[in-house]
């Protein structure tokens, strides 16, 4: 029995080392798009194009202008004379953000009153148009404020009111500044092993199904367990290489912390990548070519994504589809990887999900394992 | 069926749905025998084979190989045979050696004996000089000799082999069937199906096989001269329609059979009857008419036996 998957190992091996492709294939993309991600994948919104239309022409409305265009988080992509302007620019996809200083700006700033601006945001991105308001909403209630102070200090007196101004301290836990790369690094370290993973096997049991050799080998005296122990553990080992190298990449290069420990997340990767396997493995026992393997792979692992909360809340999501995200081993994975990564948390909170894992895995390679028994009559 | 038999069917059934794959096949195959399998593509033959090797379930009937029922205990049976499928399916991405390693390890050819079946595999299919070579860049002959090779590294007494030679040169054939004699006379039981009419003429017997059944079943001699029941003309003429229905009309015709560009027609007395013949084409206005008399081949035998002239299995070498 060991030598029989002894052998299998090393012919496995043996392909792989001679199959430079497969290699690339195994190790660029994931590093691609881990720094894709890195840098692509954020919440956070720089240099929105942006008109401006200024009617009120005065030293503060030149203020607010040179506030927006200073947060870096705007950029002047063209001016505007009138109101038309601005719609045009936006109908064009010219702007994203159009702002509108009215006649009469500063004569209400002066008054010490609340003095109204107009934003005509393109909601057709409605990510970027949300985040975009509120820096604008952000940049111009900080310029009232300080206006308003400033305003106070020249009279030398204190408006109608005392100014009380109250202000909410945030205190972000885990992650203090939001950076959001830290947020996607960890779910992007599950996402990538998870295609790979399931991939690799589907692909390579399917390969042999359709050049013949799975044939050749099932002649011999090899039991269908036997097999697919020798054919999978390669991808297992590889699947551990792979995160580790996707998850150094996102210490090193992207200075995401790891706080937890590495034998809990090895533990809960094991775990994650038996249920890969295991999806790969089914996926091989449904297609007979490679392209049937290629379409049903797309058709299995984008709705894990998408169930898996790795960019849509969960909790937001219909009550029907969140019943569907407990079968959906990456959201476990995603919780497990997050928490060692950025809580440091243990098992002692991740058991659940390591559970959860486990019977899936469990229950996924069972299914596997009788269904490629039946495949091969 | 006497003890001696290596391979005992007897009524072997296999249905896919509603299709009727084998229906009710039984023979037998001694000790060291070489026994063909010839039929058309869709007779049954990799289905059968299949079936043998513990590869498909038989729907009925009765098989057993090396004593073992294939159906109760196919993994018994895989330890015993040897099988090289249809479509050529080594690894093109591992060498010569290590295929065979590979494929020794797993049917558990024990260490210490290995290195020694490996070469003893290489020397018999003449594959040395190229123990390293990638299979991917091996000709087809080659690659034959080598899967044949592959099949027998751990001294099956039973060999099946499933179209060994499609698509290889006439002379690597040559030399594989050579292989096959040797196997043979060193007492292996050997299967092959083929497509080719002139190698059945290699094998101690055949069946021929269509539509899932036995046709006959014989040596080679025995099936030519108790299919082909006369003697044989080959006709040239021009216009092969209006002849072949002239042909079947003349006395003393049991047969008209398109072969290529000529007929083949089975008659009573050959001498006698081929002046006539020529005769009767030359007066429906056919120029240069030949006739020769010819000995039967497999293939004459074939088409007499599956009954439908004109449609011979991939023409012979
Ligand atoms: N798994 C299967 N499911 C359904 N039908 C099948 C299956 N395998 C074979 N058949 C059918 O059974 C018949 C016999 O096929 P088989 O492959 O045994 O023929 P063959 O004699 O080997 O032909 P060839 O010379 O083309 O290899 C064919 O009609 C084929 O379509
Ligand atoms: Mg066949």
């Amino acid at each position: 029995m060991l030598r029989r998957i002894l052998e299998l190992l090393i012919k496995e091996f043996l392909q792989l080392k001679r199959d430079r492709s497969a290699r690339f294939r195994l190790l660029v993309p994931p590093v691609i798009q881990m720094l894709l991600f890195g840098y692509a994948a954020t919440f956070e919104v720089f240099n929105v194009s942006t008109a401006i239309l200024d009617l009120d022409r005065s030293q503060e409305s030149r203020a607010l202008t040179a506030a927006f265009v200073h947060s870096a988080r705007f950029r002047i992509a063209r001016g505007a004379e009138t109101q038309r302007d601005i719609r045009q620019a936006v109908e064009a996809s010219e702007v994203q953000v159009g702002l509108v200083i009215p006649p009469g700006f500063s004569e209400l700033l002066r008054k010490g009153e609340s003095s109204p601006v107009q934003a005509i945001v393109d909601g057709t991105n409605s990510n970027t148009a949300l985040i975009a308001l509120g820096y604008v909403g952000q940049i111009a209630s900080a310029f009232g404020q300080d206006y308003a102070q400033d305003l106070a200090h020249r009279t030398g007196r204190a408006l109608g009111r005392p100014m009380v101004s109250v202000s909410l301290e945030e205190r972000y836990w885990y992650n203090p500044n939001l950076n959001s790369r830290w947020f996607f690094v960890p779910g992007v370290i599950g996402t990538l092993t998870l295609i790979t993973i399931v991939n690799l096997t589907a692909f390579a049991i399917v390969r042999e199904r359709e050049v013949g050799t799975l044939e050749q080998i099932l002649v011999t005296p090899i039991r269908p367990v036997e097999f697919i122990i020798g054919k999978t553990l390669p991808f297992f080992l590889i699947g551990l290489l792979e995160v580790s190298i996707v998850a150094s990449i996102g210490m090193l290069w992207f200075q995401v912390p790891f706080r937890g420990n590495v034998f809990v997340l090895l533990f809960g990767t094991s775990l994650f990548l038996l249920c890969a396997l295991a999806i790969g493995l089914l996926i091989s026992t449904l297609c007979t070519t490679q392209q049937q393997a290629f379409a049903s792979n797309f058709f299995v692992l984008n709705p894990m994504f998408i169930l898996s909360g790795f960019s849509f809340p969960i909790a937001s999501m219909p009550q029907f589809l969140q019943w569907v995200t407990y079968a959906d081993p990456l959201r476990y994975f995603l919780v497990i990887i997050r928490a060692t990564f950025l809580k440091g948390v243990g098992l002692d909170v991740l058991w659940p999900q390591m559970l959860a894992l486990a019977a899936i895995a469990l229950s996924l390679l069972t299914i596997a394992v009788l269904r490629f028994r039946k495949s091969l009559d | 069926m006497t003890s001696e038999s290596r391979i005992t069917v007897d009524g072997l059934i296999k249905r896919f749905g509603d299709f009727v794959a084998l229906d009710g096949i039984s023979f037998a195959v001694g000790a060291g025998e070489i026994m063909g399998f010839l039929g058309p593509n869709g007779a049954g033959k990799s289905t059968l084979i299949r079936i043998l090797c513990g590869l498909l379930r038989p729907s009925g009937g009765q098989a057993s190989v090396a004593g073992i029922d294939v159906a109760s205990d196919p993994e018994g049976v895989r330890r015993r045979i040897g099988y090289m499928s249809q479509k050529f399916s080594l690894y093109g991405d591992l060498s010569v050696v290590e295929n065979l390693r590979f494929f020794g390890g797993i049917y558990g050819v024990p260490r210490s004996a290995l290195d020694g079946q490996v070469a003893f595999v290489v020397e018999m299919a003449g594959l040395q000089g190229r123990e390293d070579s990638l299979v991917a860049t091996l000709a087809g002959g080659w690659k034959q000799r080598l899967a044949l090779g592959a099949a027998i590294l751990h001294r099956p007494s039973v060999l099946f082999l499933d179209e060994p030679t499609s698509g290889v040169d006439p002379q690597s054939r040559r030399r594989f069937w050579d292989l096959i004699h040797r196997l043979g006379a060193d007492g292996v039981s050997v299967l092959v199906s083929t497509h080719y009419m002139d190698e059945a003429e290699y094998c101690n017997r055949i069946a021929l096989i269509n539509r899932g059944r036995l046709i006959t079943l014989g040596t080679p001699h025995e099936i030519k001269a108790r299919s082909v029941a006369g003697e044989l003309l080959a006709v040239e003429a021009e216009d092969v329609g209006r002849a072949i229905a002239a042909l079947r009309e003349a006395p003393g015709v049991r047969n008209v059979a398109v072969f290529g560009r000529l007929l083949h027609v089975v008659v009573d007395d050959a001498a006698a009857r081929a002046s006539e013949l020529k005769a009767r084409l030359n007066a429906l206005g056919m120029a240069g008419v030949r006739t020769e008399r010819i000995l039967p081949t497999m293939e004459d035998s074939f088409v007499h036996l599956v009954g439908r002239a004109g449609r011979s299995p991939e023409g012979a070498a």
